[in-house]
């Protein structure tokens, strides 16, 4: 059955691609989405982006120069080494070729170590933090979606241009919490705002009553939220039962998923500003590809994490063809050099830079009151595009040692 | 916890046992043209934890819950010093070890003083506190652990980066460690230790120090632990918060009796059973510490000697010491 598939596909390589077909190694491509599908992160990332990935086979054809394309998916559970060792394990025993998602940084940075090690692909969507693309950059890494770099530009720099001078953090505490609220700080100060302190609080976390009290009694106008998924979404409800809200001090969600919306609430979350890298609802090509995810994921619609994963990993097989072969550099360098558009309307004037970076549109925000809401999942108002150079850390900043300087 | 294989002091037959360790190692040295070598190293390292463990519970009858403060201390010092510092990995090995052999003798220089659960809640409570200042010290680097660990060349010459090099590596030091754990057993402080198991009032009425017993039975425990978590953090590249968590002692009980406590493969098949449930249902996600739970209380219902430790009975009449 098999030595009759492996002849079939190989027949049909050979009469498709000529001599390309040797070049993919054991004539199957493989993805794995390694994502977290039970914890914190599962509803911005997790299943939804298994599909989108799997949309992204179907709608390039399913095949590669005629050799057939497989998507796998593993539960790292946001934990560093779980991550590591399936990699390794996808790397090594399964034939993998390519990693895509990795939501949580500790997660991302692992599996980076390992694709870097191994010369395979691996394509960020979920993770944040600017690291991915400064000292632990690789030849054949990519960070797609957004970073915390251009989160701080979008919103932080709107937040303090409206009048909010004075912050106060509430960090996650793991690599990604503090990275954001670096960069958070980084816009702040150089718009002339002022840090007043910062609370750290384990990850995950479910109970921010007392943290939420030291932001209270900071006096700062501006508490920043930096952190993200079930963690945003509990502190916005406390710190809603607190009263801070009503007492004068404004929350800034430092990265707000629309999914996080979606779980507070208009009521709750309107107003609110944030940068995203995607909304489905922003022109006729978002909503069309939005609504066929939609379809396959009980009407929820995608967050800029699903629609990126879609992004990557449509391009990656386009690079793969270009490239005729599996080998990650070549792969990679074919990457960098085409042209990113694809179905989801996700990467306006996407590039990819030296350091793995995808630069791309981001825009800037605002939740809607719920009596602007046309429908379910209406939720955003864009107020701003923000060009992809002008969001994005410039690359003479980059401490990335494949940049040229 | 007297059970007959334990005292037993009968000595078996030297060429029977031969045979069977004889064909065990040969098993081990064919394993990784067979099986995925990551994995059969994996299993090594907690085969070698829980041996270590093993010498506390099954020959001293100290039921410790904190056994991953040395498990996972270690794998950061020598992640620190290989990465960091660029020591040889077995400098870096060696150091993990007896650092971890030191933390030990503090912590058991503090809990050997009590026993039964007073014991087991003093090795936690220092273990939670090391948690912590692992989750805080910043070379550790918090959530995401010391990553991309090199894992070097052996005495300068053999390349570890190869995986089948890096196997044999693990396997040398288990069996060494394994070994030398016999030795101890079956020595005459490894006799004390079971006297002062059986009955300890006996055993300091016949004159025995045995505070001093114990904290040496503790020492050499968490330093063997130790061994087991620098191994690791080689083999991974990697030392994380999981290796220090709580979940880490307690999956090392677990192991240790699934595979038979008191007995020298038990712990050994204990810990390849645990790491195979979990390589096995690793997409279950979150349930596979449900099915490890079923799957232990079937074992402590059916067979409560463990899985090997059903089987020595069988092995002795022929000669075999497992």
């Amino acid at each position: 059955m098999l030595k009759k598939a492996l002849i079939g596909a190989a027949a049909a390589t050979a009469l498709m691609a000529g001599q390309a077909q040797a070049q993919f190694s054991d004539n199957k491509i493989k993805i794995g989405v390694l994502t977290d599908l039970s914890g914190t992160y599962s509803d911005l990332a997790g299943k939804g982006a298994v599909v989108a990935a799997q949309m992204a086979v179907e709608d390039f054809g399913g095949k590669v120069n005629g050799v057939p394309v497989e998507i796998v998916s593993a539960d790292h559970q946001n934990k560093a080494d779980i991550a590591s060792s399936i990699a390794r394990k996808w790397y090594d025993a399964e034939q993998v070729d390519a990693i895509a998602e990795l939501v949580t940084t500790a997660a991302a940075v692992a599996v980076r170590e390992v694709s870097k090690e191994k010369g395979k692909i691996d394509l960020v969507s979920g993770a944040a933090s600017t690291p991915l693309t400064n000292d632990k950059c690789s030849p054949t890494g990519f960070h797609w979606t957004y970073d915390t770099y251009a989160l701080a530009n979008g919103t932080a720099n709107a937040v303090v241009k409206n009048g909010g001078k004075t912050w106060y953090f509430l960090t996650a505490d793991y690599a990604f919490g503090h990275n954001l609220q670096a960069q958070t700080e980084r816009v702040v100060k150089a718009n002339g705002g002022e840090v007043k302190g910062a609370v750290r609080h384990p990850f995950p976390n479910s109970d921010f009553s007392s943290f939420l009290l030291q932001a209270q009694s900071s006096g700062a106008q501006i508490i920043g939220l930096a952190n993200a998924g079930a963690d945003t979404i509990n502190a916005i409800k406390q710190a809603k039962e607190f009263g801070i809200t009503q007492g004068g001090q404004s929350l800034a969600g430092l990265l707000v998923f629309i999914t996080d919306v979606h779980s507070l609430g208009l009521e709750t979350a309107q107003g609110m500003q944030l940068t995203t890298g995607y909304y489905w609802n922003r022109d006729d090509e978002t909503r069309a590809w939005s609504k066929r995810w939609s379809a396959r994921m009980d009407g929820k619609m995608p967050s800029m994490v699903h629609a990126g994963t879609y992004s990557a990993v449509i391009h990656y097989l386009k690079g793969l063809a270009a490239a005729k072969t599996d080998e990650g550099v070549k792969v990679a360098d074919q990457m960098r050099a085409l042209p990113i558009k694809d179905a989801s309307g996700f990467a306006v004037n996407g590039k990819i830079r030296a350091d793995g970076r995808m630069v791309h549109d981001m825009y800037l925000a605002q939740v809607k009151k719920p009596a602007e809401a046309k429908g379910p999942w209406d939720y955003y108002n864009v107020l701003r595009t923000i060009p992809g150079d002008e969001a994005y850390q410039p690359l003479s900043e980059s401490t990335c040692s494949l940049v040229k300087k | 916890m007297t059970s007959h294989q334990m005292t037993s002091a009968a000595r078996p037959a030297p060429s029977r046992q031969a045979i069977f360790i004889g064909i065990l190692l040969v098993l081990a040295l064919a394993a990784p043209f067979a099986t995925y070598p990551v994995f059969l190293m994996k299993g090594l390292c907690f085969a070698l934890f829980a041996a270590a463990f093993n010498l506390l519970l099954g020959y001293v009858g100290l039921l410790s819950f904190g056994h991953a403060m040395f498990f996972g201390w270690s794998a950061y010092i020598t992640a620190h010093a290989a990465k960091e510092w660029g020591l040889t990995p077995e400098i870096a090995v060696l150091l993990g070890a007896l650092c971890a052999a030191a933390l030990g003798a503090v912590v058991g220089w503090l809990a050997i003083r009590r026993q039964g659960i007073y014991f087991a809640m003093i090795t936690l409570a220092l273990a939670q506190l090391m948690y912590f200042v692992a989750l805080q010290a910043p070379f550790t680097h918090g959530e995401d652990g010391i990553q991309g660990v090199p894992r070097g060349r052996l005495f300068g010459l053999i390349d570890l980066s190869d995986t089948l090099n890096m196997y044999y590596f693990v396997l040398g030091v288990f069996v060494l460690a394994l070994f030398f754990l016999h030795r101890v057993i079956n020595s005459p402080f490894g006799q004390v230790l079971k006297a002062i198991r059986d009955n300890e009032p006996r055993a300091i009425s016949l004159g025995y120090q045995v505070e001093r017993y114990k904290l040496i039975a503790f020492v050499i425990s968490a330093g063997l632990a130790g061994l087991a978590g620098s191994v690791k953090s080689l083999v991974f590249q990697l030392a994380s918060l999981a290796d220090v968590h709580w979940h880490a002692s307690g999956e090392v009980v677990l192991m240790t009796l699934l595979g038979g406590v008191g007995t020298i493969f038990g712990p050994t098949a204990g810990a390849y059973l645990v790491v195979t449930i979990q390589n096995f249902f690793a997409s279950a996600g979150s349930w596979v510490t449900i099915i490890q739970g079923s799957i232990f209380v079937v074992c402590v219902l059916a067979f409560r000697a463990g899985i090997v430790g059903v089987f020595v009975p069988f092995l002795k009449k022929r000669g075999i010491d497992a």
